[in-house]
Parts: structure tokens; C-alpha cells; sequence
């Protein structure tokens, strides 16, 4: 193009590109609008956690001052009585073993199946896989409590029976029976209903490994195996200790199946096999109905330190998490 | 240290497309054979198949036989894992693992070979780095990640990282083509070093780069797309960037095709 066609070329009259004074930025245009948005959208989270701490912190007070039992102590709950006598030990303790029991049997077989989808099966059988994985996430979990209650409730007394006469100098293993609703029971329950959120999520994060630190790792003369353990694990370690935290989120929370399968009963004890175990969410729901002002005051506060254990366990993968970012190239 | 390659009527496939077709040719030991050639003309692939990596890939195999030092590669009973720690390889960017440390990132081919003792895997990232001319810049901080390096230097780890396991063929899979002026000619005097010790096979699009580092050339070429690349000439590396035999590599190279 010469010299002259330049020069002679017209400014574009809507000022895009070519000569002319730049046009004016608006003020209230559509960018302005949207940051504002987003960052109602994100700040509505911190409301929403803050409104429901001052709930729970303000209608536990009056049953915690009425309560004539050391509340982080006691293990029994009998709080429409007068005076109220009632404590979160038990419960506690039954919340979170349970949910740790869960985590130990659901974790190594989630990743187990997300590894053998992502790196092992045929594409077709993956994802066909895939998705009757994500099918058993949406089963309510009322079913699988009626189906731990009704159906699976004697392979395990089988299974306790077995466990007992085998391995019963383990004390966790020492119940003589009657087996049925323990915490063996619940918590694996528990870990089917697990399951499928821990395996979607961490193949989700399989998924995500540079395909050429994989190729890295083979080119040193890795086997498959060798290289999941040299590139596939480490660089998913964020997100399989996030997916982790999110079935453990829905194992401390999980109220109707464990309400169903666990025995209720208020004690602290590492028995897996006898009759026992309760938790804080499956303990409101089996106690709401039946309660007096004091008695929901104090299911409430039982409600407070879930809340709490909630906030502990995901602070900690946080600082987990955190801790190691220097090596985690961008993954975190 | 280094062995003779030699492709015989290899061919290769991704699925049921002919990538590469009928490639014959030896390379020497202890020698730099750059390949050259236009995009998508196969050369990568055929790299990738020299150890085996081509066959990674869903649904891509590789026909024919490739002998180092007269053993064919491709044999049934042939350790693939064996074979890719005979002949390493460095890829086009440079791919560190990212939660290793520098020292962990060069032993780490050592310890997926069962080295465990302490002294022996602290000789062996010493001897590599120093290798791969980085040895200076990182000696002081090799619990840093490896990611952290500049992109020149992540090369240079990688190149520690394929020598540490002492391969006999060394794979360059255009090796500078995401570096700077500066670190490609690091990485060349690397290389001119290295051939002392190692067969060497560069991939490269860089023709200049061809000339400076290597002793002998193969150009590969397509008809047109979907036509698989085929082996076009191989001769010293003087004679194909000065009087080459055939009339389509004088015209890649002068530029008047690719």
C-alpha cells in the first residue's frame, strides 16, 4: 500500500481504529456493571456463613446456660427434661469417627476406580462407568438408609461375627453382640454413599494432568503404575485432598442414613461391631420433633459445633494444601 | 555408551492414518543426526517411535523394525520400560514435574530403577547437572522446585533428568523451539558435548540449528496432507545443506518450499 492510499484513507466515523479523538469510556457500561455483580455474587457466601453462625451462636445460648451438665463433656442428651442435662461428647465423637470410617474405606477404592478410569479401561467402558458412578450420586439418601436398615444390616452381622471370632483380641473388634445397628454398619453405608462424590471429583482431577509430565514419566522407562505414582498423584494431590474434604463435608452432614443405621445410643466408645453410635445430625433429626424450646435450643448448639468441625477439617486441608504450593505448578 | 540405530521399513499409525511410510535408515553412535522438514511431514513421529513413545498414544502403532545395536525394539518379548531408559528422550516444552525439586526431578528416572541409597543418587544429580551445563546455576538451591527455573534451565533439568539414567541414545523432539536465543545456544554447545557420550537425534525445524549441531541430516517430506511422510534424503549434513542429491530438499532448504 502507498504513501498516498494512506493518507487518504477517511477516518472510520465510529472512531474504531483510524484517526480522530479516542471515544469516551463509559462510565455505566456493561464491564462496571458486571464487576458488580461478581462481586455481589461472591460476597453473598461470606453473608450467608456469617448469617448462619449468628443463627446458630443465638439460639443455642439460652438451652447452653440452662444446661446443668458440662456440655462439651457429657455424653447423654436429655434436654426437655427439667433441669436439662445434655452434652455433645458422644455425639461428637460418634460424628466423627464414623465419618472417618467412612473416608478410610471410600478414599483408596474411589481413587482406586477414578484411576482405573482415566488411565486403565477402554474409553467406552469408562465412560460407561462413568456415568452409573454418577447415577449412585443421586440416590436420595433415605434409600440408602432404609437399604443399610433392612437389607444390609445381616451380611454385616455375618461380617461382625466373622471379624469377632477372628480378630476379636483387636478391641475394636471385641463386641460379643447382639450385632446390628453399629457403627461398622453406618459407616459403611457411609462410605457407599461416599463413594461416587470422592470418584467423580478426583477423575475429574486425573484428568487434568499435563499430558506431557505423563509422557515424561514414561519416557524414564516408568510402567503405568509408575508413572500415576510419579506424575498422575503428586501433581493432583490439591484437588484429591479437596475432593476428599467434599465427601468428608457430606459424611459429617449425612443425617437420615446414619439415623436410620446407627444404633442411637449416647456413648463413646471404639466398639465397631455392638450396638451403638449415634452423631449430631442424625440425633437432630431424631430428636427435632419431639423437642421442647430448651430441647431445640440445645439440638441447635449440637448443630454450632458440626458447624465448628466443619470449619476445623477445611481449614486444615487449606493449610495442607497451602503448605506445599511452591511445588504445585499452578494445580492449587 | 552409545549404540547404532537402525530403522528398517518403519511405518507409523495414528489409529488408521499412515503417519510416516517405509522410513530406512542408520544412524551412527556417538554421532548428532538432525531431522528436518516441514510441519505434519512425520519426523516427530518417527522420533517417538525410536523409543517406543509413539505407541502411548491411543490408537497408534508403529510396523517394521527398529535394531539397536542389531536387537529389534519391537520384538514381543522386548521390556518396553527397558527400552525407554536405553534411550531417552527431550521433549519440545520443557516438562519438569512440578511438585519435585530440582534433585528430585534429575534422580527421579533413578529411583523408578530401585536407586535408593543416598550417596549414589547425590553423585549421580551432581554428575547429570553438571552434564547438562547447569550444575553452577542451581547447586545452591536444588530443593527449589524445578518449575521455578526459567525455561532455558527447565530444559537444561530435563536434559539432566534423561542423561542421569546414563541411556545410550539421547531423543530431542525440537528441543529449543520454546527458548530464547540465549538458552538455544546453551542448549547447543550441550549438545555438541554430549555427543561425545550419546547418539543424539534432534528434531528440528530450525535449519540453521541442523547445520550447527549435527553430522549427519534426513530430510522428511509429505506429497500433501494426508499423505504420509516419507524419508526424502539422508546424507552428512555438509553435502545436504550444500550440494544436496535430491531437487525437493535443495528446495526446502533454500526455501523456496515449506
Amino acid at each position: 500500500m502507498s504513501q498516498q492510499s494512506l493518507t487518504t484513507t477517511p477516518a472510520s466515523p465510529s472512531g474504531a481504529g483510524g484517526g480522530g479523538a479516542l471515544p469516551r469510556g463509559s462510565r455505566f457500561g456493561a464491564e462496571r456493571a458486571f464487576r458488580i455483580l461478581a462481586t455481589a455474587a461472591g460476597s453473598t457466601v461470606l453473608v450467608i456463613i456469617v448469617a448462619i453462625a449468628a443463627f446458630l451462636i443465638a439460639k443455642a445460648i439460652p438451652s447452653l446456660r440452662a444446661d446443668s451438665e458440662n456440655f462439651l463433656t457429657f455424653k447423654d442428651w436429655f434436654a426437655n427434661e427439667s433441669p436439662p442435662t445434655f452434652g455433645i461428647a458422644a455425639l461428637a465423637f460418634g460424628t466423627v469417627v464414623t465419618s472417618a470410617l467412612a473416608l478410610i474405606m471410600a478414599v483408596p477404592v474411589a481413587l482406586g476406580i477414578a484411576l482405573c478410569l482415566t488411565h486403565y479401561a477402554h474409553r467406552r467402558v469408562a465412560s460407561t462407568l462413568g456415568f452409573f458412578i454418577d447415577l449412585l450420586a443421586a440416590v436420595p439418601s433415605v434409600v440408602f438408609g432404609l437399604w443399610g436398615r433392612d437389607y444390609f444390616r445381616g451380611p454385616v452381622s455375618d461380617l461382625s461375627t466373622f471379624l469377632h471370632d477372628n480378630f476379636g483380641w483387636i478391641p475394636i473388634f471385641g463386641s460379643k453382640g447382639p450385632y446390628g445397628a453399629s457403627i461398622l454398619l453406618g459407616s459403611i453405608v457411609l462410605a457407599i454413599m461416599v463413594l461416587p462424590i470422592v470418584t467423580s471429583l478426583s477423575r475429574e482431577v486425573f484428568l487434568q494432568t499435563p499430558k506431557h509430565n505423563e509422557e515424561a514419566a514414561l519416557a524414564l522407562g516408568a510402567t503405568r503404575w509408575e508413572m500415576i505414582r510419579t506424575a498422575v498423584l503428586p501433581y493432583g494431590k490439591p484437588g484429591i485432598i479437596a475432593a476428599v474434604m467434599l465427601g468428608l463435608g457430606r459424611a459429617l452432614g449425612e443425617t437420615i442414613a446414619l439415623a436410620l443405621t446407627l444404633g442411637a445410643v449416647y456413648n463413646v466408645s471404639f466398639d465397631l461391631l455392638g450396638i451403638s453410635g449415634n452423631t449430631i445430625a442424625a440425633n437432630i433429626a431424631l430428636k427435632f420433633a419431639e423437642a421442647n424450646p430448651t430441647g431445640r435450643s440445645a439440638l441447635i448448639a449440637s448443630g454450632l459445633v458440626l458447624f465448628a468441625i466443619t470449619l476445623v477439617v477445611n481449614v486444615t486441608a487449606r493449610a495442607i494444601v497451602y503448605r506445599r504450593r511452591e511445588f504445585l505448578g499452578g494445580a492449587a | 555408551m552409545a549404540k547404532r540405530i537402525e530403522a528398517v521399513n518403519v511405518s507409523a499409525y495414528y489409529g488408521a492414518f499412515r503417519a510416516i511410510d517405509n522410513i530406512s535408515m542408520t544412524i551412527e553412535p556417538k554421532s548428532v543426526t538432525a531431522l528436518i522438514g516441514p510441519s505434519g511431514c512425520g519426523k516427530s513421529t518417527f522420533l517417538r517411535s525410536i523409543n517406543r513413545m509413539h505407541e502411548v498414544l491411543p490408537g497408534a502403532k508403529v510396523e517394521g523394525q527398529l535394531l539397536i545395536d542389531g536387537q529389534n525394539i519391537y520384538d514381543r518379548d522386548i521390556d518396553v520400560t527397558a527400552v525407554r531408559r536405553t534411550i531417552g528422550m527431550v521433549f519440545q516444552r520443557p516438562n519438569p514435574f512440578p511438585t519435585m525439586s530440582i534433585y528430585d526431578n534429575v534422580v527421579a528416572g533413578l529411583r523408578l530403577n530401585g536407586v535408593r541409597k543416598k550417596s549414589l543418587l547425590d553423585a549421580a544429580c551432581e554428575k547429570a547437572l553438571r552434564g547438562a551445563n547447569l550444575w553452577n546455576e542451581v547447586k545452591d538451591r536444588l530443593n527449589r522446585p524445578g518449575a521455578g527455573l526459567s525455561g532455558g534451565q527447565q530444559q537444561r533439568l530435563c536434559i539432566a533428568r534423561a542423561i542421569a539414567v546414563e541411556p545410550q541414545v539421547v531423543l530431542m523432539d525440537e528441543p529449543c523451539s520454546a527458548l530464547d536465543p540465549i538458552s538455544t545456544l546453551a542448549i547447543e554447545d550441550l549438545i555438541a558435548e554430549l555427543k561425545n557420550e550419546y547418539t543424539i537425534v534432534i528434531v528440528t525445524h530450525n535449519m540453521q540449528q541442523a547445520a550447527r549441531v549435527s553430522d549427519r541430516t534426513g530430510f522428511f517430506s509429505i506429497d500433501k496432507t494426508g499423505e504420509p511422510g516419507r524419508l526424502i534424503e539422508y546424507d552428512d549434513t555438509a553435502k545436504i545443506f550444500t550440494n544436496p542429491s535430491v531437487k525437493r530438499t535443495e528446495d526446502y532448504i533454500t526455501g523456496r518450499f515449506g
